[in-house]
């Protein structure tokens, strides 16, 4: 008997799949073979991370490496599964079917692991079984047998501790392996489903011109898919399949058959035989293991709180504090770099394009880098350590209240520093509806580019900008609280209205807690602000050149002052035009170019009002600015900022779409203009009703 | 022989065999693969502070879930030694 074509690697490259349970430590394994050989993007058509490296053989040929998400079953439940489903089926036609897999199982807990690499070991293509986390395994009194699991499955099966570096070259040495072997694996499909199997496998075969193994790992897996989760980029069964597979279900369901249930009852039980002669408690008396006794502090009533007070603290500490020598090194670098240009360069448009434009709106959005790098490395620290599903297991019940679960609790805390990170970070959200409600929500949370609005608006309340202490803090808590309630009332709307579903579950793994790999977290750290940069930064540097141009464009002539070139341009045309909309607010069309050029990021709104009321700009001392706030009138002398106008200026910032960043980061994560779209109509919107109310009760009542 | 109750009715620190488990939804399916089946031995660990998930601890591993489904999930408690 012949190899199938796809065993047969000789000739070419082989494509070689990373499989198993999320924290099994498969990533470790994937970084530790293919060093910084890696290529990290998306999946075409959904935000699943896709990984893809080269190692090299013994012999030094280049293999292939995908690293797949991490899945608990091939019936997905999320849009990471999904994609683990499609590509080892074959689904995909963006990526290779892969040609062998390495399963990576946690040694400490077996039987769970071992579910999912049954599923695989239906494929009927060669593995190799990595029993990681060994160290775990003793720990918790359990001696495996490595050569008995072997000798059962007839795979190569390789005791590992990637932490550590152990197994990673015999890993490599079975990788290498021309012959490597097909596994052992026979099962007993259950009777009650065993016809229905058969026939679902025929017509994937004849209809979806599926290989007889896939079409039969296929049709055990529609089965226990309840409800099959297609993502985008793979494709759908025939009808004919669908028609056969409802067929049996209807009947199942009519007389009382648990198909679903007696499937994966069968499979544990082959896992059972299997472990049964493998795996041996030697140790039965095992204390309480440390993770217990962590969780006894960090899920405690009143420590569990703390705990959680107190690192959210020192995460906002470390972002403030930490970020600002850094954020002032940007700063001078992006003022340096503005003044060789123009130094270089004889003054013109094209200088002014480049430093106003060009080097001006980027270093705008850049400064932010350090509290972005900062939010991704606590967010890698909290994930790799496992701290991360604490947090979202004492919060769950709180997030429950508005119908998200504790999962959406990070992206949205992060979001109060910056909301980029903390949309990226939605990805660990598995149910996608929950996933876009937070991403929806989370720009609510005052990120720190609100923050010189909020000061320079305090401060602008009184003549001599002596605002008490007590008003400037209960303001500013006022803002946060005023976002907060947005994202948490939106959050309960959505989940009522547009992306009603079934209520969250919390269905969710306590992993072990790990000594944070700082290589790992930092990697991680990298390819997420690498991808915020290439993606955010394109956009934003074409908004900045189009922010410049209306602003620069057309001239008002040689001797013109910068606030009177500002009044006639694009952007004070624009400010002028959508001035009888803002009005209702207090706003007039001076404000106006502000709020447009807060576009680029919201901070620029100070920069524009220095500009548009002719102030030298000072970082240090916005007084001159205040004042000019102050004494800046209406055509008819009323005073412009009011007290009232201030306030509801605030709250416009608070709620109104205004990041340019988020929206191409939101256009990334959910991979279409749909939602970014929405979410400057829904937020802009309600925060211009909003502020309508306030300034117009505000206005009735004589303030 | 004890009787048996609902899994969010077990004290904090029992131990129990599962009973019974609705057959369909999503959530209970998970929980099969996820090695939560009739017959398998858990231990309920603690309820987060505001008494909602429940986390247990079944086949060595620490896993939560919520009310609205250990309401559904029968238990046999074990006697303790």
């Amino acid at each position: 008997m012949s190899l199938p074509a796809h065993v047969k690697t000789a000739n070419r490259k082989p494509v070689y799949a990373f499989v198993g349970n999320p924290n099994c430590g498969k990533s470790t394994l994937f970084n530790a073979l293919t060093g910084l050989k890696q290529k990290v993007g998306n999946y075409p058509g959904v935000t699943v991370e896709r990984k893809i490296g080269t190692a090299y053989s013994q012999h030094g040929q280049p293999m292939t490496v995908i690293d797949l998400p991490g899945a608990y079953s091939l019936a997905a439940r999320s849009p990471d599964e999904a994609v683990t489903r499609d590509v080892l089926l074959g689904r995909r036609t963006d990526t290779e079917m892969p040609d062998r897999i390495v399963c990576i199982v946690d040694a400490s807990n077996l039987e769970r692991n071992l579910y999912l690499v049954h599923q695989i070991l239906d494929l009927g293509r060669p593995i190799i079984l990595v029993v990681n986390m060994m160290d775990l395994a003793i720990k918790a009194g359990l001696e495996i047998r490595v050569d008995q699991l072997e000798h059962q499955l007839g795979i190569p099966v390789i005791a590992a501790q990637a932490a550590r570096g152990q197994g990673v070259i015999e890993l490599k040495l079975a990788m290498s392996r021309q012959d490597l072997p097909l596994p052992r694996h026979r099962w007993d499909i259950p009777a009650e489903i065993s016809s229905a199997v058969s026939e679902i496998q025929a017509s994937l075969q004849n209809f979806d011109q599926k290989p007889p193994l896939i079409a039969r790992a296929e049709s055990l897996l529609l089965l226990t898919d309840q409800d099959p989760l297609r993502v985008s980029g793979s494709q759908p069964i025939s009808p004919q399949t669908s028609k056969i597979l409802q067929n049996w279900k209807t009947t199942w369901q009519k007389a009382g058959t648990d198909w679903a249930g007696t499937l994966v009852a069968a499979r544990y039980d082959a896992i059972g035989k299997l472990t049964a002669d493998s795996v041996r408690q030697v140790d039965t008396f095992v204390a309480q293991n440390t993770s217990d006794r962590i969780d006894a502090i960090t899920t405690h009533g009143f420590w569990g709180w703390t705990v959680l007070g107190a690192l959210m603290t020192a995460l906002f500490l470390s972002i403030f504090t930490l970020a600002e020598y850094p954020m002032g090194l940007i700063e001078a670098t992006v003022v340096a770099l503005s003044d060789t240009v123009k130094g270089a360069m004889p003054p013109g448009d094209l200088r002014d394009l480049i430093t106003d434009g060009a080097i001006a709106g980027v270093g705008g959005v850049v400064i932010f880098l350090p509290q972005i790098l900062i939010l991704f490395f606590f967010i890698g620290l909290l994930e790799s350590t496992g701290y991360m599903a604490r947090a979202a297991f004492i919060m769950d019940r709180l997030m429950g209240k508005v119908g998200l679960n504790g999962k959406s609790f990070i992206p949205l805390l992060s979001s109060y520093a910056c909301a980029i990170p903390g949309i990226m970070a939605t990805r660990t959200i598995e149910d996608p509806k929950d996933r876009l409600v937070t991403i929806l929500v989370a720009p609510f949370m005052s990120c720190s580019a609100r923050l010189p609005v909020y000061l320079l608006m305090i401060a602008a309340l009184v003549p001599n900008g002596e605002v008490p202490l007590l008003t400037k803090v209960g303001l500013m808590l006022l803002m946060y609280a005023l976002g907060t309630f947005g994202a948490f009332g939106f959050a309960w709307l959505f989940k009522r209205t547009l992306l009603k579903g079934d209520p969250p579950l919390m269905i969710m793994e306590l992993p072990p807690y790990r000594m944070p790999k700082i290589k790992d977290v930092t990697l991680h750290m990298i390819e997420r602000a690498g991808l915020f940069l290439k993606r955010a930064g394109t956009i934003i540097l074409a908004i900045s050149i189009v922010l410049w141009a209306l602003t620069a464009y057309p001239k008002a002539g040689e001797d013109a002052t910068a606030a009177e070139q500002i009044a006639q341009s694009y952007a004070g045309q624009a400010g002028k035009l959508i001035e009888p909309a803002i009005k209702p607010l207090g706003f007039n069309w001076e404000i106006g170019i502000g709020l447009i050029s807060s576009f680029a990021a919201r901070e620029v709104f100070v920069s524009s009002m220095s500009v548009v009321f002719n102030v030298e700009e000072d970082e240090e001392d916005t007084a001159p600015l205040r004042e000019a706030l102050q004494n800046s009138r209406w055509p008819d002398g009323r005073p412009l900022f009011t007290p009232l106008v201030c306030l509801t200026l605030m709250i416009f910032y608070v709620f109104a779409m205004q990041c340019i960043s988020t929206v191409a980061i939101v256009k990334r994560e959910t991979n279409s203009w749909k939602w970014p779209l929405f979410q400057i109509g829904y937020q802009t919107g309600f925060a211009w009703l909003l502020c309508l109310a306030v300034f117009q009760i505000g206005s009735a009542l004589g303030y | 022989m004890a009787e048996s109750i609902s899994l969010s009715a077990l004290t904090v620190g029992a131990s129990a065999v599962v009973k019974s488990f609705p057959i369909n939804g999503t959530a209970f399916i998970r929980l099969r693969e996820m090695g939560l089946l009739p017959g398998t031995r858990i231990t309920l660990m603690r309820a987060a502070p505001m008494g909602d998930p429940l986390e247990i601890k079944v086949r060595g591993y620490n896993l939560t879930l919520r009310k609205t489904e250990t309401d559904h999930i029968t238990v046999e408690p074990l006697q303790e030694k």
